[in-house]
């Protein structure tokens, strides 16, 4: 690797900005379930001639909680600590309030536990893994009621049966299988769906169902606030923002031009 | 009251505050940081006719907290859920004083509760026997967020807290109101986790337990806790406003409600002044579930009113016209209280 870094030519400017913007879509805000870049959290960039290399995230309010925030910015520093280019790499987080404690943690390297202190008592691999697991509980659901708006005969019941090979092919289902390979999951088109992030399938479908379908109204339901509190906070920062499909309203059309209205996405399926 | 097509609506506003965030009362960057959110809030979520400037939401004062809740609001009566963040203001953010004088001045129309601290250990135990004596209190508002010295939060099932909600069951504050919701700590747990919540539920069941913001951002951890729980409730607060911004988010918040823990126990709440009641009145009674979620059965006029006033109303003793009373829904004691409204299968 190092011969094929030696030997390739400098990254100009523009690629280099390209590589930053390639590491920080891989940072995903755990509860969201969302790349920050999509949700217009990265505030700046600043890249110097040498190498240099600064990152400023803001959030929707200065409250989020400091364990996401920590986790977030944490993440986006280890992802551009692996750009081979960067001499010094900067993630600091603004307007928080605990940016000051955050920032120098980060700057130190001193983890969330070195951060916090006694606060801190665990590190956040816990709270990732729930989240994980929410976000692959709600691709499920999304996927099954999608199955059962377009088959309304089906009985709720048998939803247990679906198998992933059920399933018609798309956004929703290619997301559910990167949750799934997350989790160690089977990807297989004989895999059941309606499992939890252990596989084990549910005693009662129907109850199953249900709960995940809270899970998912509550993810998508925050990420749409969480995107509209910013564009309050940050006037301009939907420019920055990506279009989610899931849970958009038609109230979304007034600042995101490439909405679509819910009826003509599901046009076919109505009964 | 509020009328409409004929029907009459009894309106109690169950979470209601009078605050100070003027510039000579804020301590520090975290209490200006507080009511820039507070603002961010009334911003995103208000209809542009409703937005007030930036000054006028600072403070509002008893004068335009009547006005704005009895004369233009349609609230029958309303209940001080103060927030008292003493690290943030100098006379905290919720006006105990002020609030609690206007609630005597007015004790057919105004509740006051107040706020405890476990942290405070027996001397805030003292100070919480003489407060209920002072303010005649029925219940208090907990924010377990609250920053205190060195720590940034507790929870319900700490000890220390055991013995204040012993202290409420033997004063006869039966009403807990809990803020669960867009907050900041506990640092190391999940800042909006209720976990806490289904303990103290199990372990006091003479009290009652009302989740503010029904556990938004976790509305599924709440609606789960709370089918286990009878005596835990839902409150409306921050909920309510996303009727307009968010009408099918609502409506899926709705339906999980109804669903979940039943029609007896959802509160509205206007969390005045984050918002006023009047256009949530409005906009919550012409409101109905969109037909394409046919997951969840249409809202009934009689839901509806239980949601706007009656059961706050019971759960506070408020006297309710007789001609506006509705009897209690015939539901089971846990688990999903409404299994058998519309679902995808049903339809």
């Amino acid at each position: 690797m190092i011969v094929l870094h030696l030997d390739a030519p400098p990254r100009t400017r523009e690629e280099r900005l390209g590589d930053v913007r390639e590491a920080l879509s891989t940072v995903l805000d755990p509860e969201l379930d969302e790349p920050i870049t999509d949700l217009g959290f990265v505030r700046s960039v600043a890249l110097g001639e040498g190498g240099e290399l600064e990152v400023h995230l803001r959030l929707p309010t200065s409250f989020c909680s400091p364990n996401f925030a920590y986790l977030m910015a944490s993440d986006a520093k280890d992802a551009l600590a692996t750009l081979p280019w960067t001499r010094t790499v900067v993630v600091a987080l603004d307007d928080h309030h605990d940016s000051d404690k955050i920032n120098a943690g980060l700057a130190a390297d001193a983890g969330f536990r070195g951060t916090f202190g006694s606060e801190a008592e665990h590190d956040l691999d816990e709270l990732r893994a729930t989240f994980r697991r929410k976000a692959h509980t709600a691709a499920a659901e999304r996927c099954l009621t999608a199955l059962l708006r377009s088959e309304p005969e089906r009985d709720v019941a048998t939803v247990g049966e679906v198998v992933l090979g059920d399933l018609a092919p798309g956004r929703h289902l290619e997301a559910l299988l990167r949750r799934r390979w997350d989790l160690d999951l089977p990807l297989d088109p004989d895999a059941p769906v309606l499992v939890d992030h252990l596989g084990r399938r549910p005693d009662d479908v129907s109850m199953a169902l249900r709960r995940a379908r809270s899970t998912r109204i509550s993810i998508d339901g925050n990420a749409h606030f969480c995107r509209g509190l910013l564009r309050t906070r940050y006037p301009g920062s939907e420019q920055e923002q990506q279009h989610r499909t899931d849970g958009a309203e038609p109230a979304d059309a007034a600042y995101d031009p490439t909405f679509i209205p819910l009826t003509s996405l599901t046009k076919e399926h109505v009964r | 009251m509020y009328t409409k097509d004929g029907e009459s609506y009894f309106i109690v506003d169950a979470h209601i505050a009078l605050w100070d965030a003027r510039p000579e009362n804020i301590k520090n960057v975290h209490g200006q940081q507080f009511i820039d959110c507070f603002y961010d809030y009334h911003r995103n979520l208000s209809p542009e006719s409703e937005v007030w400037p930036k000054e006028s939401y600072l403070y509002q004062g008893g004068e335009r907290l009547m006005k704005d809740l009895f004369e233009d609001g349609y609230v029958d009566h309303a209940v001080f859920q103060p927030a008292h963040l003493g690290e943030f203001y100098h006379s905290g953010f919720g006006q105990t004083a002020e609030a609690s004088a206007l609630a005597a001045a007015h004790p057919d129309k105004l509740t006051y509760n107040h706020h405890w601290d476990p942290r405070n250990g027996e001397a805030g135990l003292e100070q919480l026997r003489a407060d209920a004596e002072r303010f005649g209190l029925k219940g208090v508002k907990l924010y377990t967020a609250e920053w205190h010295g060195d720590s940034r939060g507790w929870r319900l099932d700490d000890p220390w807290s055991y013995r204040y909600l012993e202290a409420c069951r033997e004063l006869g504050i039966t009403n807990i109101h809990i803020h669960k919701g867009p907050t900041i700590r506990p640092l190391d747990r999940d800042a909006f986790d209720v976990a806490d919540v289904d303990h103290v539920a199990t372990d006091f069941t003479d009290l009652t337990f009302v989740v503010e913001h029904c556990g938004l951002p976790r509305l599924e951890d709440f609606c789960w806790i709370a089918t286990q729980e009878p005596n835990v409730h839902a409150g409306l607060a921050v909920a309510m406003p996303f009727i307009h911004t968010r009408p099918r988010y609502f409506a899926q918040i709705l339906g999980e409600l109804l669903y979940w823990i039943g029609e007896d126990r959802i509160q509205f709440s206007s969390d005045y002044a984050l918002w006023t009641p009047r256009w949530l009145v409005e906009s919550f009674v012409d409101f109905q579930i969109p037909e394409d979620l046919s997951e969840y059965a249409p809202i009934s006029t009689a839901q509806k009113k239980k949601i706007l006033g009656l059961n706050a109303a019971a759960m506070y003793d408020v006297e309710v016209p007789v001609e506006l009373r509705l009897p209690e829904a015939d539901e089971t004691e846990t688990g999903p209280r409404q299994p058998d409204a519309a679902d995808l299968a049903a339809v």
